[in-house]
């Protein structure tokens, strides 16, 4: 694989604190990698390790195998960046911005005219170009940040909390952005929206006081919920006795729970047994006993609970899942 | 070198995004006025030349420079955008050094607009003037060195004020390092050696020759090589306090 970014062995400390331990991941062109954590995760600082803005304490980052200790200019070439905040010259209009930010990225004037006419356009900065920045709302100067990032069409493309402070609408138009260009690119999204995981992450990371906890895909997460592949049958309260008495003799079973929904209807929600999958077992059942059954579902599992799970290990000092 | 002139355009145009240009350039024409018609007694001395207008450059220097050189850094950290400036492809010492060539413009705009004051002398009198243009080299040399001690020092501090409070004080400090009030303070207990080097740093002795006409070699060189190092030195911190909170 085409690897574009890879950290090795980062470590952080700001005197006391080790904001980040030995963290090490690897992106590849086509990869749109979610960086998750909690806040204070130690997320941003390890972006800035990798965009060049922080030397790490102990550790490498390679840039199209380039070291960015060795040669930071030209690492910095092949990267976009978006930093926390989106920080940007509150004096100076988008346009005027975007500019100066192509000047610096080495594009001619008349591309510099294009790629903002571009941009301006797919991310809906039209009617904002002129205005000076320190006016615009905080999803324009989202939007400007992200224009800023992406202007020189970089194939590396590190872009901290993109869609914070965005409308679901701008939201949705940022996601599309990052998925039009995830094929060419090697893509890191620090986030802590986990519904943003699965709509355009191929991959994701979970970091916890500095450390690295989960590497895996968003299924490969959500494989880890309590609930992943539960059964869940919505019954008529009458008749949850029988149906649990049923359920619970399927084989493959681990354990059953109700859930009230409503003033009539409870939720059986049969849990399996690792790698089982009780489905196919259970509509059978149903059918058999010619159950009155108004929902019959199958659970993928939350994001938030395996999210919450592995994190509050991390933080309450036990070892992390693995 | 095209890297450094960027940095310089963007940084320029900010000056004049605000009115602080604007400003800044109003109070530098009236002061530059009063010191040297009310204060310098220009017409009353009689003479055709414009000594009374730039004796007071070093003193106007030492209050208004750091009023440009405060933002330069400071700003750049207080709202973030050190972190942009720092993960593009920019070499430090061109952002150093465009930042400084910016704020340097600026007081050269400011300080062209003084030529009112040229005709004024040429209406009048008979000046000299290849010493009139040797006091405006001297006093552009002066304003460079007191905008690169002032551009290092916003570089420690993400506050504006604090920024020119200090860059104030070292202003004052090297205008008058040749002077009892500076050179009594290590005098007591810093080597004779040490005195008279610091006693050869004053800005206003070196700017007085520049200003009389002598343009000396040693004195262009003395401005120089204290922007210099005072970029180098503004490189250093940057480095360090970039990413402090």
């Amino acid at each position: 694989m085409d690897v574009l970014v890879e950290a090795e062995g980062l470590n952080k400390r700001f005197g006391d604190l080790h904001a980040v331990r030995d963290l090490s991941l690897r992106v590849s062109r086509g990869e749109v990698l979610g960086f998750l954590g909690p806040n204070g995760a130690g997320k941003s600082t390890s972006m800035k390790m990798i965009t060049g803005f922080l030397e790490p304490t102990s550790g490498s980052v390679r840039i199209k195998g380039v070291s960015i200790a060795d040669d930071p200019i030209r690492c910095k070439r092949e990267v976009g960046y978006l930093a926390e905040g989106a920080p940007a010259y509150g004096e100076m209009t988008p346009r005027q911005f975007l500019g100066f930010i192509g000047a610096v990225r080495g594009l001619s004037a008349r591309q510099r005219r294009t790629r903002i006419a571009e941009l301006a356009e797919s991310i809906h900065l039209e009617g904002v170009l002129d205005q000076p920045i320190e006016t615009l709302s905080k999803g324009y100067k989202r939007r400007v940040g992200i224009a800023q990032a992406v202007l020189h069409d970089p194939e590396i493309l590190i872009l901290d909390e993109p869609t914070d402070g965005l409308d679901p609408n701008q939201k949705h138009e940022v996601r599309s952005l990052i998925q039009s260009m995830a094929a060419q690119k090697a893509i890191i999204v620090s986030t802590h929206i986990l519904e943003e995981v699965d709509a355009v992450c191929t991959r994701a990371v979970i970091i916890a006081k500095g450390q690295l906890l989960f590497d895996g895909t968003p299924d490969a997460l959500a494989a880890r919920a309590r609930y992943h592949n539960a059964v869940v049958l919505t019954v008529a309260r009458a008749h949850v006795d029988r149906v649990c008495e049923g359920v619970r003799s399927v084989v493959g079973v681990m354990a059953l729970e109700t859930r009230p929904q409503g003033a009539s209807l409870v939720e059986v929600v049969a849990l399996p047994q690792p790698g089982v999958s009780l489905v196919g077992e259970i509509g059978g059942l149903v059918r058999e006993q010619g159950w009155e059954v108004s929902g019959l579902n199958v659970e993928r599992g939350r994001l938030d609970d395996v999210f919450r799970d592995v994190t509050q290990a991390a933080l309450s000092g036990q070892a992390p899942l693995s | 070198m095209s890297m450094t002139m960027t940095i310089a355009r963007r940084e320029f145009a900010g000056y004049f995004a605000t009115p602080v240009a604007y400003v800044f350039i109003v109070i530098f024409l009236v002061m530059t006025g009063v010191f040297t018609f009310n204060v310098g007694s220009y017409f009353e001395r009689g003479e055709a030349d414009l000594m009374p207008f730039f004796q007071f450059h070093p003193w106007l220097y030492m209050l208004l420079i750091p009023a440009i050189s405060m933002r330069l850094w400071s700003e750049e950290r207080k709202s973030g955008t050190i972190e942009l400036l720092m993960t593009l492809p920019i070499p430090l010492r061109s952002a150093v050094l465009g930042k400084f060539l910016a704020a340097w413009a600026f007081t050269g705009v400011a300080l062209a607009l003084t030529f009112p004051i040229v005709l004024t002398v040429n209406y009048l009198g008979d000046p000299d003037n290849p010493v009139i243009f040797s006091g405006y080299v001297g006093s552009m040399l002066m304003a460079g060195g007191f905008l690169a001690i002032g551009a290092c020092i916003s570089a420690f501090t993400k506050n504006q004020v604090i920024a020119f409070v200090l860059s104030f004080v070292a202003c004052f400090a090297f205008n008058l390092c040749g002077y009892p009030v500076v050179l009594d303070f290590f005098s007591v207990w810093a080597p004779a050696a040490i005195v008279e080097l610091i006693s050869t740093l004053s800005f206003l002795t070196h700017f007085d020759a520049i200003q009389k006409g002598v343009l000396d070699f040693r004195d262009v060189l003395f401005f120089l090589s204290t922007i210099a190092l005072w970029l180098f030195l503004n490189m250093l911190v940057v480095a360090s306090n970039k990413a402090k909170p």
